[in-house]
C-alpha cells in the first residue's frame, strides 16, 4: 500500500457530480459548422495550411506547429473551408481571435491514417513526434504542448509519472465517464508514456469519489506495474503541484517545475488521446466534455467534435435559457462566465456550467476584509491570501512577489472562504497581469535606452570623423599655400596658366 | 621610553594621534585613488527609473541626460510626461524628497500607449523624421517611403513635427486579446467575473436540511 500525503489547506465545496454520470459518454454529432480557433493551447498559435473553399477530409491538418512551443490542428470532420477569419472564442475578454471555419459536410470521411504496429521498438523521440503531429496539448485545463513537455532534457532523471486522474473541481465528470468507459485506453495511453519517461514507477492518482472509476482503472492495470492510487478527496488535489505532494510527499520548488523533483504529470485525458494518436494514428479532434447545471434538464458527458458551438451542445442536454443566469466555462471554481452561447469547444473545455440563480446565486457585493484568516488556512500553496489582497490594492507589486504571487494557483479556495465574499483570485490576476506588464516595459525601455545610446554614439562617431577630415583638409590647404609662398616647387597660378595654355594649343592644331 | 611618556604625557598624546591621523588618512587617500567611482552613480540610479522614451519633452535631449541634470541638483523630478505619477514616485523614494506633481509645463501623461504610423501613400522620403527619431525606429532613404518599427517605437512625438507633409500620426495600440487582462475588481460594485465566490448549495446537502 502506496503511503498517502496531504497538503496544505484545501476546501470541501460540494461536489455536484452525480448529475451528469447517470448516462454514458454520448456522441454529439457533427453540427453544421465548426470554428476552430488558431491558439487552443499555450504557446505560439498555429499557422494555416489551408485556403477558403478547399475541402478538407477528417484528421487532416489544417494549421501546423509555428515554433517549438505550439501544435498543430486537424479538422475534426470532413466538409469545406468556409472562412479564416476572426470569430468570437471562449475567453473571458469577449475578444474575437482568429479561427478556421468548417462547413461540414455530414459523411465525416477519414484521410488515410494508420496506427504504429509495434510502438516499443520506435525511438523516444519518434514518438514525442507523434504526439506532436497529433496535436495533443495538455487536457486537464492549461492546455501546454504535451510534446514539449515530454521533451525532458538528457540530464534529467524523472522518477515518477503521475497520470492525474482527479478532477476535483465540483460538477465537473469528464475524467469521471473516461476512467469508467476508457480506462483501458488510459492505462494503455499511461504504458506510451512509460515506455517514453522511462519513470521507476508510474501511479495513476484518483480522488475516492470515484469508486466506479477507479474499480474499472483497475482491472485495466491489472497485468501492468502501474499502480493505481485513490486519496481522500479535497479541493484542490487535482492541481499539479497538490497532486505530486499528495502522491509522493516531495514539494514543488517555488517558481520551479515539477521535473525539477523528477516527476511529470499527465491527465487522463491527454493519455487517451496519445493512445488514440499512437495505436489509431487519430490526431486530436474530440473530447469529453461535461454539460450539467439545472438548467439544463439531461446533464450529461458528451463525445464532442473540436469546434462545435456550446449551443448545440445545450441543446442537446435540453438548455432552459430562462432559468440560467450565466453561462460558466470550466467549473464554479476555476472556470469564467461567457456572455455568448456560440462559442466553440476547445481542447481544453471540460465543462459547460448551466446553474439557475438558486444553484449558484450571484455574489453579494463584496465587503470589507475582517481578517478572520479562514483563506489562509485554505490556501493549497501555504500563501497569505489576505496579504496579498492588500498589496493588491495598494499595488505594491514588489511585495506581491516577495509573497510569491507567482506561486498562487488561482484555485479560488480563499474566495470560496471567504466570509466578506471578496473576489480575491480577481486581485491575483490582475496583479500578476500588471507585473508581467512592467516586465515587459522593463525589457522594452531597457531596449530602448541601448538604441538611444546605440544612436548617440553613432553621431558623435560621425561629428568626430567630419571634424577630422575638415581638419585634414585645412591642413593640406596650408601647406599647400605654405609651399607656394615660399616659392618651393612650382607656383599653383603659373601651373594653371600654362595647362590653360596648353589646352588651347591642342585644341588649335586639331 | 617609558620616561619620555610619563615626563611628557601632552606630547605623547598629541603625537600618538598626529600618527593615527596620519596613517588612517593614508589609507583613505589611498582609497579614495583605488575606489573611485566611475560616473555618477546617482544618475544610473535616476536614468534606470525613467521610461526611456527619449522624448526630450523635459526640456533635455533624452533620458541620459535629463537624468544626469535630476543628480546635479539642475532639474525637478517632475518633468517626465511619459512616466508620469509612477516616474516621480519611484524617483521621489529614490531620491528621499516629496512627490511633487506632473509640471503640466511638459506635457499631459498620457493614457494609453502610442506608436508613430507613417501613412505610406502620402510619404515623400524626406527623411526629415528619420533624423528626429532618438531610437532609429523609422526605416527608409531619401526618396524611399519611410515606415515606423513598431516594436521600437516608444512614442516619443519627435517625429511628427518635422514632416512636412504631416503624414505622422501618433496611433493607440488598440486592447486585443493578447493585451487583454484581468482589472482589479470594482470595490462596491457587483459584477464579479470569477465564481469562486459562490457557495452553491449540494442538492443532498438541501435533501438533508430538509429532513
Amino acid at each position: 500500500m502506496r503511503k498517502i500525503y496531504s497538503f496544505h489547506g484545501g476546501i470541501h465545496p460540494p461536489e455536484n457530480k452525480h448529475q451528469s454520470v447517470r448516462t454514458p459518454i454520448e456522441l454529439a454529432g457533427i453540427p453544421e459548422q465548426l470554428t476552430i480557433p488558431l491558439s487552443q493551447h499555450i504557446g505560439a498559435p498555429s499557422s494555416p495550411v489551408v485556403s477558403v473553399g478547399e475541402r478538407v477530409l477528417k484528421g487532416q491538418m489544417i494549421a501546423e506547429a509555428r515554433g517549438f512551443v505550439s501544435i498543430p490542428l486537424h479538422a475534426p470532420t470532413s466538409g469545406t473551408i468556409d472562412a479564416i477569419e476572426d470569430r468570437i472564442i471562449a475567453h473571458p475578454s469577449g475578444f474575437p481571435a482568429p479561427c478556421i471555419v468548417i462547413a461540414t459536410d455530414g459523411d465525416d470521411h477519414w484521410i488515410a491514417h494508420q496506427g504504429l504496429e509495434d510502438y516499443e521498438s520506435l525511438e523516444r523521440t519518434e514518438l514525442v513526434n507523434q504526439i506532436r503531429n497529433a496535436g495533443i496539448a495538455g487536457m486537464g485545463g492549461a492546455g501546454f504542448p504535451t510534446a514539449v513537455k515530454l521533451s525532458i532534457k538528457p540530464d534529467i532523471k524523472i522518477t515518477t509519472l503521475i497520470i492525474n486522474g482527479t478532477e476535483c473541481e465540483p460538477y465537473i465528470t469528464a475524467d469521471d465517464v473516461l476512467m469508467r468507459e476508457r480506462a483501458q485506453q488510459i492505462v494503455q495511453g499511461a504504458m506510451i508514456l512509460r515506455h517514453i519517461i522511462n519513470p521507476q514507477e508510474t501511479v495513476i492518482g484518483v480522488e475516492d469519489n470515484k469508486p466506479e472509476g477507479i474499480a474499472s482503472l483497475q482491472a485495466a492495470a491489472k497485468n501492468t506495474d502501474i499502480d493505481v492510487v485513490q486519496f481522500p478527496t479535497k479541493y484542490p488535489s487535482g492541481g499539479e503541484k497538490q497532486l505530486i505532494e499528495i502522491l509522493t510527499g516531495k514539494q514543488v520548488p517555488s517558481g520551479g517545475l515539477p521535473s525539477d523533483i523528477g516527476v511529470i504529470c499527465q491527465n487522463v485525458g491527454t493519455a487517451v488521446a496519445i493512445y488514440n494518436a499512437i495505436f489509431a494514428g487519430e490526431p486530436l479532434i474530440s473530447r469529453i466534455t461535461t454539460v450539467t447545471g439545472q438548467a439544463v434538464e439531461s446533464p450529461r458527458n458528451f463525445d464532442v467534435l473540436l469546434g462545435t458551438p456550446m449551443d448545440f451542445l445545450l441543446e442537446k442536454a435540453g438548455y432552459q435559457r430562462e432559468n440560467n443566469n450565466r453561462l460558466i466555462m470550466g467549473g464554479p471554481m476555476m472556470g469564467f462566465s461567457t456572455p455568448r452561447t456560440d462559442v466553440p469547444i476547445v481542447k481544453t473545455t471540460n465543462c459547460i456550467l448551466a446553474p439557475t440563480e438558486s444553484e449558484l446565486p450571484t455574489p453579494p457585493p463584496a465587503q470589507a476584509c475582517i481578517r478572520c484568516g479562514l483563506c489562509a488556512q485554505a490556501c493549497p500553496a501555504s500563501l497569505l491570501p489576505q496579504q496579498m489582497f492588500w498589496f493588491s490594492q495598494g499595488k505594491e507589486y514588489e511585495k506581491l512577489e516577495d509573497h510569491n504571487l507567482f506561486d498562487c494557483i488561482e484555485c479560488g479556495a480563499c474566495s470560496w472562504v471567504c466570509p466578506s465574499s471578496i473576489p480575491l483570485v480577481q486581485y491575483y490576476r490582475s496583479a500578476k497581469a500588471e507585473i508581467l506588464q512592467a516586465r515587459r516595459d522593463n525589457e522594452k525601455s531597457e531596449q530602448s535606452r541601448a538604441r538611444f545610446e546605440a544612436r548617440e554614439a553613432r553621431l558623435e562617431q560621425l561629428a568626430l570623423e567630419r571634424e577630422a577630415k575638415r581638419a585634414a583638409r585645412k591642413k593640406a590647404a596650408e601647406e599647400r599655400a605654405k609651399k607656394a609662398s615660399s616659392g618651393e616647387g612650382e607656383d599653383p597660378i603659373q601651373a594653371a596658366i600654362e595647362r590653360a595654355k596648353a589646352k588651347k594649343a591642342a585644341q588649335e592644331s586639331s | 621610553m617609558l620616561e619620555f611618556i610619563t615626563q611628557y604625557p601632552l606630547i605623547t598624546a598629541t603625537l600618538a594621534l598626529v600618527s593615527l591621523g596620519t596613517i588612517f588618512g593614508g589609507i583613505l587617500g589611498f582609497a579614495a585613488v583605488k575606489f573611485k567611482t566611475e560616473g555618477n552613480p546617482i544618475a544610473d540610479q535616476i536614468n534606470d527609473i525613467l521610461p526611456q522614451t527619449q522624448c526630450g519633452q523635459c526640456g533635455f535631449p533624452g533620458c541620459r541626460p535629463y537624468s544626469q541634470a535630476i543628480a546635479d541638483g539642475e532639474a525637478a523630478i517632475n518633468r517626465c510626461p511619459p512616466g508620469g505619477e509612477t516616474t516621480i514616485q519611484a524617483l521621489a523614494d529614490l531620491l528621499d524628497v516629496d512627490a511633487i506633481p506632473l509640471d503640466e509645463e511638459h506635457g499631459e501623461e498620457k493614457v494609453a500607449a502610442v506608436v508613430a504610423y507613417i501613412h505610406e501613400d502620402q510619404c515623400i522620403g524626406c527623411t526629415k523624421c528619420i533624423q528626429a527619431c532618438p531610437v532609429d525606429a523609422i526605416l527608409g532613404a531619401a526618396k524611399q517611403m519611410h515606415t515606423v518599427i513598431t516594436s521600437e517605437c516608444t512614442g516619443c512625438d519627435l517625429c511628427v513635427e518635422p514632416c512636412p507633409v504631416d503624414c505622422i500620426d501618433m496611433i493607440v495600440e488598440e486592447e486585443s486579446l493578447q493585451t487583454w487582462h484581468w482589472v482589479l475588481p470594482d470595490p462596491i460594485g457587483r459584477k464579479v467575473e470569477i465564481i469562486a465566490t459562490d457557495a452553491g448549495l449540494d442538492e443532498e446537502s438541501e435533501r438533508d436540511r430538509a429532513a
